[in-house]
């Protein structure tokens, strides 16, 4: 089967024209070798990079971004919503923290410092 | 009056930048003044990642992309006045401002301007009806749930594909609302591919090409709205009427920017950009202001601001040195399928490369940009396809800078 | 018991109620909004006409010509923005040059100072960016421009300073007449009683006076569509530029506002129902067709928000301000439509006048003061002044909306003060806060935040215009 898609890796969009009827299978149409990487996997086991918010428990109206330290599957991309919306974080917190462990094989880290 | 060698307006991500290679270029008494509590500046809402694959070389999110140059600005030392508005900047560069501490009056050798844009309101699109709660720009709603931690609605509908307007459709699809469509009047999207890939397509989110709101429903709150679609002059096509029940409307129908100070302070405008007018260094046609960010033209990169914002330190900073020269200039202009190209004039006889920014008018597919100066090409790039919500960039080589005695054009060609 | 009950706080109630709160009365202000001035007194042209137009010997014409002088005076001592910028009304056509002389003679009977008829030359000398196509024109000296809303806000709180009671959210469903007076019941089951009542109920005024029986006159509910464009426009004219009057109302208008924008409208549109104040797609359309007519240089493009409101008319034209002949003590103050405004403050005279003559006891009191603090005080100081206050007051020194400069000392006293602003809207019509170019995107959720903390609600609770118009729908919690 022959898939089209626009590679998401970088603002160029690369549109990617994927074979998997051979193996491994052939892509062509990106302009570099991350586009080659995001097309096999696209077809095969696509995943993403979860961003969200987590609640500041001890600061008033106040949020933190947090987000997967990897890629998770893509099929379990609200499975992972609803750990972090369980969680909440005491502040002070630091970008790279680690807020929960192993969450579909992967972390979920701050992304900004709350003091 | 207190005096400093430069001021930066702004501490997102144009202002910090600005303000660290101006500190790098040799002038070290650098202030910014900025209107909120945190450097950062809209970054700090846009907690999806995306950012800094060309300026960094990995994908950053907002608030991680902001902390990069948050933390050059400290190690600097460079002082930040936080929760200070600027209220006037004068010609000959007095910045007034004021914060919870008083009025500040700072004379500056130079002023790098970095407010950066606001989104255009309801009320500037028009759209008929009612006037209930749940109008939110895309921007407001961002804030109260990214930053706030506030549901701002639970069926929502989304005009304009604006990249602000894509990454809300998946946030609110993420954080439980259900989206019921993304409208957008032109016949294509504003947004990057990518978005519409991963913030629509993966939710299952339909994007509607050619349809507008055409009414807002609801007296207290929204209870819903018309959508139709458009004809060629995006005026409603009556037959083609729906209602959609839903309590929010968000609107990402493009970025203004936020010129106030500049055309106050009466430095010349460009119609297009809605920015300054500018050189190579983002030196306004008042001598000693610079402009660079979303305040000059809208970019689609942030890597791109920071990469604008650079120049504009650098020649702020030879500015105050006395080493930024002056030259004769030679204007620049967009020709065939090209909106406009900045900067808006360029000078003579530096003997550096000079990068040019432009947008298309519409959409195409493989196109040849082609950079001449009356009959000679002074440079040309192929791309394989150019859109509205992409920023071009096109650099011409020092050597072809030299001997120039017409204008700059900047034009595109379909290619097969 | 109070002596005197008004029904809706509009500008006509809100000025009658300044008006009798100068005397040793009690006075009860109902409103059944959740704030005042949110009918037709937060939609209209803001415009102070001259006079020129109303019928000679009509009440319109009576109190308009006695109407504007009082205005202004009100407007300073309340410090309420207004400016006398005159106007300009334009004819188009021959026929329409008989039309403007027929006003001038019209203008010289109701005693109008200061009218001129002007060639379309000497127009434009005066007004350069003016159509071509004028051929004369009316020039008005005397007429002016002031907030509607401002003045009606102002007014009430200068009541309430006063003495006088307001209460929102009280929506009349009942008028019950006995030997004391009357017995004024909301939707809600609340009773007010008061000796006398007045009926400044706009758009609903019909439905009020029916409560007591009362079914002399019938509303007709007219909608206007407006576009507000940005302050960058705000100099394209300095006169308000009308064109000749037609059946359906004094046609589309182009002026500045007092605070620097550009206004543009209102149509003329009969409605069902006071509540239709939707805008329309056609309605906005003729708003900007019939605007260029007059000036054609207007940038549509810098449009910040479009409105609609909706007035009350009555079938004969003129004010109705009588006592009712179903209940005595019972004044109906009805069909203020144009100029209503600019006769608010005679209207208001007027019917305290009226109160006496049917048997209410005017007696000064000499505790009024009639002045109110400025609240734009900050904004017309010099900034070593500025420097100073913010010394004094902080928050005067953070700007919550940057597109009109408002800080938050400004908004916090717009909820603290008569009367306090309970949402958004209600802060912005008092301050401004998200009135400008971005219309509330920067300003809302700190304007929210302030509402939350000075009222002590949670931040969810907090509306844009009272009850149902919640702005989140709920916090995200784990």
């Amino acid at each position: 089967m022959k898939r089209e898609l626009t590679c998401i890796i970088c603002p160029r969009g690369c549109t990617l024209s994927v074979d998997t009827d051979v193996t491994p299978a052939v892509v062509t149409g990106n302009s570099c070798p991350k586009g080659e990487t995001y097309g096999i996997e696209e077809c095969t086991h696509p995943v993403r990079t979860v961003t969200a918010i987590m609640r500041v428990a001890n600061r008033e109206d106040t949020m933190v971004s947090v987000k997967t330290a990897a890629p998770i599957p893509k099929e379990h991309i609200f499975d992972c919503m609803a750990e972090i919306n369980r969680t909440t974080v005491d502040a002070p917190v630091k970008i790279g923290q680690k807020v929960l462990t192993n969450v579909f094989g992967t972390d979920i880290i701050v992304t900004k410092k709350i003091l | 009056m207190t005096e400093h060698d430069i001021v930066v307006i702004g501490g997102g991500p144009a202002g910090m930048a600005a303000a660290v290679a101006a500190f790098d270029n040799g002038v070290t008494d650098v202030v910014i003044l900025d209107r909120d509590e945190h450097l950062g500046g809209i970054l700090n809402q846009c907690i999806h990642n995306g950012f800094g694959l060309h300026k960094l070389g990995r994908e950053l999110t907002g608030p991680e992309y902001a902390a990069v140059y948050a933390e050059k600005v400290a190690e600097r030392g460079i002082r930040v006045y936080d929760k200070t508005m600027v209220t006037a900047v004068s010609k000959d560069r007095i910045v007034t401002a004021q914060n919870k501490d008083g009025m500040l009056e700072i004379k500056a050798k130079a002023v790098i301007l970095a407010m950066g844009c606001r989104e255009r309101p309801r009320g500037a699109l028009s759209i008929p009806g009612a006037r209930p709660a749940g109008v939110y720009s895309a921007g407001t709603a961002q804030k109260l749930v990214n930053c706030m931690g506030y549901a701002v609605g639970k069926k929502v509908v989304i005009l304009g594909s604006g990249d602000i307007g894509l990454i809300m459709a998946r946030r609110m699809s993420l954080q439980g609302a259900k989206v019921e469509a993304v409208c957008e009047i032109m016949p294509y999207s504003g947004g990057l591919t990518r978005n519409i890939v991963q913030c629509l397509e993966d939710f299952g989110i339909p994007l509607y090409l050619s349809t507008t709101v055409a009414e807002i429903h609801g007296k207290k709150r929204v209870e819903g709205v018309t959508i139709a679609q458009v004809d060629e002059n995006r005026r409603v096509i009556e037959s083609t009427k729906r209602y959609i029940p839903c309590d929010t409307l968000l609107l990402s129908c493009g970025l203004i920017p936020e010129n106030e100070l500049t055309s106050s302070a009466g430095i010349a405008m460009s119609g297009i950009t809605s920015g300054a007018l500018v050189d190579e260094y983002r030196q306004t046609e008042t001598a000693g202001i610079f402009a660079c960010g979303n305040v000059l033209q809208v970019h689609d990169l942030v890597d791109y601001v920071s990469d604008e914002a650079e120049l504009a330190g650098i020649g702020a900073a030879r500015f105050v040195k006395g080493t930024l020269g002056t030259f004769e200039t030679i204007e620049t202009k967009p020709e065939n399928g090209v909106r406009y190209v900045l900067p808006q004039r360029v000078s003579l006889g530096r003997n550096e490369d000079v990068s040019l920014f432009l947008r298309v008018v519409k959409p195409f597919g493989k196109v040849r940009f082609t950079v001449k100066s009356g009959d000679t090409v002074l440079a040309n790039a192929v791309r394989l396809k150019a859109a509205p919500g992409e920023m071009e960039k096109l650099t011409v080589r020092a050597e072809k800078m030299q001997n120039i005695t017409e204008p700059i054009t900047v034009c595109l060609e379909e290619v097969q | 018991m109070y002596d005197v009950t008004i029904i809706g706080a509009g500008v006509v109630g809100g000025m009658l109620a300044r008006e009798l709160s100068k005397y040793r009365l009690s006075v009860c202000l109902l409103e059944r909004g959740n704030d005042v001035a949110c009918g037709a007194s937060k939609a209209n042209s803001g415009i102070v006409h001259g006079g020129y137009d109303p019928v000679p010997g009509t009440l319109k014409a009576k109190l308009n010509t006695v109407g504007v002088e009082k205005l202004f005076n009100t407007a300073e001592e309340l410090h309420v923005p207004y400016r006398r910028n005159g106007s300009l009304v334009c004819a188009f056509s021959e026929a329409e040059n008989e039309t403007v002389q027929k006003l001038y003679n019209r203008g010289q009977e109701n005693n109008i100072p200061n009218l001129k008829v002007l060639s379309g030359e000497e127009v434009r000398k005066i007004e350069p960016n003016l159509s071509e196509s004028v051929t004369s024109a009316l020039l008005v000296e005397n007429a002016g421009i002031i907030c509607p809303y401002e003045l009606t806000i102002a007014a009430v709180g200068n009541a309430m300073d006063n003495g006088a009671t307001l209460k929102t959210d009280f929506e009349v469903v009942g008028i019950e007449k006995n030997e004391n007076g009357f017995v004024i019941t909301s939707v809600d089951g609340e009773t007010v009683e008061s000796r006398f009542a007045v009926n400044c109920a706009g758009c609903y005024s019909d439905k009020i006076a029916q409560m007591i029986g009362d079914n002399s006159f019938e509303i007709i509910p007219r909608a206007g569509e407006y576009l507000l464009l940005d302050k960058n426009e705000g100099k394209r004219v300095s006169y308000t530029i009308f064109q000749v009057p037609t059946a359906d109302g004094k046609g589309i208008l182009v002026s500045p506002t007092v605070d620097g924008n550009l206004l543009t409208g209102p149509t003329a549109l009969a409605v069902e129902t006071p509540e239709n104040n939707e805008t329309t797609l056609d309605g906005l359309d003729t708003v900007r067709k019939l605007a260029l007519k007059s000036v054609p240089s207007v940038d549509f493009r810098q449009v910040i928000t479009g409105f609609s409101g909706v007035r009350s008319s009555e079938k004969n034209g003129d004010f109705i301000i009588e006592e009712s002949k179903a209940a005595k003590g019972f004044v109906n103050v009805a069909a203020i439509d144009s100029p209503g405004l600019t006769c608010s403050a005679a209207i208001a005279e007027y019917v305290t006048e009226l109160l006496e003559s049917i048997g209410l006891d005017l007696t000064l009191n000499p505790d009024f003061d009639g002045r109110r603090e400025n609240p734009h005080l900050f904004h017309t100081m010099t900034t070593e002044e500025k420097n100073e206050y913010i010394k004094a007051h902080p928050q005067y020194g953070r700007i919550i909306c940057r597109c009109e400069g408002v800080s938050e000392g400004e908004i916090r006293d717009a909820i603290r003060r008569n009367p306090p602003a309970h949402d958004i809207d209600g802060v912005k019509r008092r301050t401004r806060s998200g009135m400008g170019r971005c219309q509330g995107g920067f300003c809302a959720p700190y304007v929210m935040k302030l509402l939350s903390e000075e009222n002590n609600v949670p931040f969810e609770t907090v509306t844009k215009s009272g009850k149902n118009a919640e702005m989140v729908v709920g916090r995200i919690e784990p």
